[in-house]
């Protein structure tokens, strides 16, 4: 399952963003005429049209490994939670049915259909991705019904829904798909760009790509403290792992780094900043933020490991935050052509982080919740399936998702590298 | 309420086995004709596939929504054939995009071409499997027995190999007949009219084996057949299509021969159906998991109805505009006439 997600996270971001990264180059090419839009709109859609099936798999894959690993957990959340699926559901037909509009129609409809098929890919994209996370947060803060031994009573789907970390978690991690895809598309083609020099194609390609990364990098931190707020709030044992705070304190230094040592309730190395937890969970400097030591230790998460992969994914975060300031700057500032060497380079190296920080903040959220499934109602081990063996099937989807992802790496290499064969206009500078 | 949401799942089954049973069985149909089938097949379900696709999820989603009881009954004793549903999903799905949007037309082309075969017909295999087991009835009461009683025996058994069976004709049958009206010349044509009444006699011969085994099994579907008279009505019906379906064929009247297609499979789930309701499941104690005693709690139900209605609001105009898009021209007449 986790594999699944790891492997599905990645699929979803991709498809969440690269169908608007689609539509622009698409708008673009409709409103300048400029015909290295349409190669790159068409260019794109080959990738979406990849990017999309596979993820519609490995989607599939987990709506059923649900109750295929976690069959308790699906009798009590199912009547619950299944709404936002249910939703989810109906956004996806939509994706896939204006998928195969843009993809396959462009010859078949109007330019305007046509365009407004790839606008809806994005928008339905967006939505279900926020109607799953919207699941998810269900679990780390769950609403909506009365547990009363061991039994669900009294459900309301609707508050279920909406609860208390819907929005902060779905606003993140919309945020974040951006982000982390933008850079990526963006990487790539500086890559492309640096052998190919002075090139349309990709300057235009890493402009519209950045545009959207630029925006989401430098409004993630925005989402980020609300997060951190919500978290203090509604997950203070989470929060205390991510930060490694054994002991409850007032005023509440912000740790950097750091190495924590679970046995010793101790953290060695790492930067305190005084004061500054305390304002970040609670927005007062002087405020008291809960330790892991208000709860006993066999339900902390593995401290060591929320610890790490919260300070990776702020890092990271920053890393790409820091980028987009540079390339505000050298856009309106500057008035500069970003096709420098070094820039390109740099871009060319943060290709992964988005995803890096993607994949660490799943990690937070996920692991930081145990040794919970339902956060505070029931615990991982009651809901795994009583099928022996599980480690099996496991295995294999590990085995065959690494599979997928080298062969989709594959295939656009190819791809990219098709575009430079195949593309008439593809030297000249219109 | 409840008839509503069962009537959507019912929607979903059908529409899945209509649509995405034949892209299954366009894989299928590949495995009879090689290379031949190849362009024609491509071209046919790329557009649609993952559309096709989502019915599935739609029924998933229905169940763990409204059913979750039904849900984690198949999830936990159909652990291994849902795996292997899973897999065949997988592969199918990556090997097929993987092929269309290969560039290179190397060795890899080759895998991928057998892999999206093998998974076409492993897929729909499993899913009547599944779909066998669950009228079955062997499903433990409680968790209480080996790991081959419980995960192994409910599904490994001959009633559930001849649903296999039935189910992958069916598919194949299905794609073969749609693909008559996606054939390029008149050469390819003729190869899927071929197809087309081959799987028919294997269809019809593995439909009455179902039905033979049943009787070994003690499910006695004659007797309850003949209790239900909208399953004798599915029956009459599916039988008396046959000819117009040949007559559709040597016409070359592809809209009708895939509108009577499409009839009888609908009859034949009618029928299904028939027997079945209410019952979602039955277990090996006696006892039933019914629409009645498996649903979801009310507010949940009406939720769900209210998702559903608006899903079909949007759904159902933007599915008819896709299909109208690929798939209703009748580029059939258009090309043969071209000869």
């Amino acid at each position: 399952m986790t594999v699944s997600f790891v492997f599905h996270i990645v699929f979803a971001c991709i498809g969440m963003t690269m169908p608007w990264l689609m539509f622009v180059a698409e708008l673009k090419w409709i409103k300048t005429g400029r015909k290295v839009y349409q190669d790159l709109s068409k260019a794109w859609a080959r990738g979406v049209a990849i990017f999309f099936a596979v993820g519609a798999v490995s989607g599939t894959v987990l709506s059923f490994e649900l109750g295929l690993l976690w069959p308790k957990f699906m009798e009590h959340a199912g009547a619950i939670i299944g709404m936002p699926f249910s939703w989810e559901g109906t956004a996806f037909f939509l994706e896939a049915i204006a998928l195969g509009i843009f993809l396959y129609g462009r010859n078949r409809v109007s330019k305007r259909i046509h365009l407004i098929s790839g606008l809806v890919v994005g928008i339905a994209g967006v939505v279900s991705g926020i109607f799953v996370i919207a699941a998810n947060a269900w679990m780390n803060s769950p609403s909506g019904f009365d547990w009363v031994n061991g039994q669900a009573i009294n459900i309301d789907p609707v508050k279920a829904m909406f609860n208390k970390a819907w929005f902060q978690q779905a606003l993140h991690m919309t945020i974040a798909a951006f982000a982390a895809t933008s850079f990526a598309v963006a990487g790539v083609h500086a890559f492309m760009a640096l052998h190919y020099k002075g090139n349309e194609f990709h300057r235009n390609a890493i402009r519209i790509a950045l545009a959207f990364g630029a925006v989401a990098a430098i409004l993630q931190p925005i989402s980020g403290d609300i997060s951190a707020k919500n978290v203090a709030k509604l997950q203070p044992t989470k929060l205390a792992a991510m930060e490694s705070l054994f002991k409850t304190s007032k005023p509440a230094a912000l740790l950097i780094g750091g190495i924590p040592d679970e046995e010793k309730e101790e953290v060695k190395y790492g930067i305190h900043i005084p004061y500054l937890l305390g304002f970040l969970a609670h927005g007062d400097l002087n405020a008291e933020v809960e330790g892991l030591d208000k709860t006993d230790k066999e339900n902390w998460p593995p401290v060591v490991i929320v610890h790490f992969a919260f300070q990776t994914m702020v890092f990271m975060g920053m890393l790409m935050m820091g980028t987009s300031i540079l390339f505000l700057i050298f856009k309106f500032k500057l008035k500069e052509n970003l096709d420098k060497r070094w820039w390109l380079k740099l871009l060319v190296w943060l290709t992964p982080v988005g995803f890096i920080a993607v994949e660490a903040g799943w990690i937070v959220t996920e692991v930081g919740r145990q040794p919970w499934i339902i956060y505070r109602i029931m615990k991982t081990k009651d809901a795994v399936t009583p099928m022996p063996g599980v480690q099996y099937p496991f295995y294999l989807i590990t085995l065959i998702y690494l599979a997928l992802t080298f062969i989709v790496i594959l295939l656009m290499r190819r791809q990219i590298l098709d575009v430079h064969t195949n593309s008439q206009n593809f030297n000249t500078h219109d | 309420m409840t008839e509503f949401i069962i009537l959507v799942l019912g929607i979903a089954v059908l529409f899945y086995v209509l649509l995405g049973g034949a892209d299954f069985g366009a894989g299928i149909i590949e495995l009879v004709t090689g290379k031949r089938g190849i362009d024609t097949i491509s071209k046919a379900i790329a557009p649609v596939w993952e559309a096709n696709h989502v019915w599935l999820i739609l029924g998933v989603v229905i169940l763990f929504n409204g059913f979750p009881l039904v849900y984690t009954t198949l999830t936990t004793y159909f652990h291994i054939p849902l795996f292997i549903i899973l897999l065949g999903i997988i592969f199918r799905g990556t090997a097929f995009t993987f092929r269309y949007y290969n560039t290179v037309k190397d060795n890899s082309y080759k895998y991928y071409s057998q892999l999206f075969r093998i998974s076409s017909l492993l897929t729909p295999f499993f899913l009547g499997v599944t779909l066998g087991a669950i009228m079955l009835g062997r499903i433990p009461a409680q968790i209480d027995g080996t790991f081959y009683d419980l995960f192994i025996a409910p599904w490994l058994n001959l009633f559930s190999f001849t649903t296999g069976i039935f189910l992958t004709l069916l598919f194949g049958w299905l794609a073969a007949i749609y693909l008559l009206g996606e054939a390029q010349d008149d050469e390819s044509f003729q190869t899927f009219a071929k197809t087309s009444r081959t799987f028919f006699v294997l269809l019809v011969i593995s439909g009455l084996s179902v039905f033979l085994v049943s009787e070994m099994y003690e499910l006695n579907f004659f007797s309850r057949f003949l209790h239900s008279l909208i399953a004798i009505g599915s029956v009459f019906v599916a039988t008396a299509v046959i000819p117009l379906l040949w007559v559709g064929i040597r016409h070359r009247n592809n809209l009708l021969t895939r509108f009577l297609a499409g009839v009888q499979t609908t009859c034949i789930l009618t029928g299904w159906f028939a027997i079945q309701f209410p019952v979602m499941i039955y277990l090996s104690d006696g006892s039933q998991l019914t629409i009645q005693n498996s649903q979801a709690p009310e507010r949940t139900m009406a939720l769900l109805v209210y998702a559903l209605i608006s899903g079909i609001f949007l759904i159902f105009p933007a599915f008819y505009y896709l299909f109208k898009v690929f798939k209703f021209g009748d580029k059939v007449s258009e090309n043969i006439n071209k000869h």
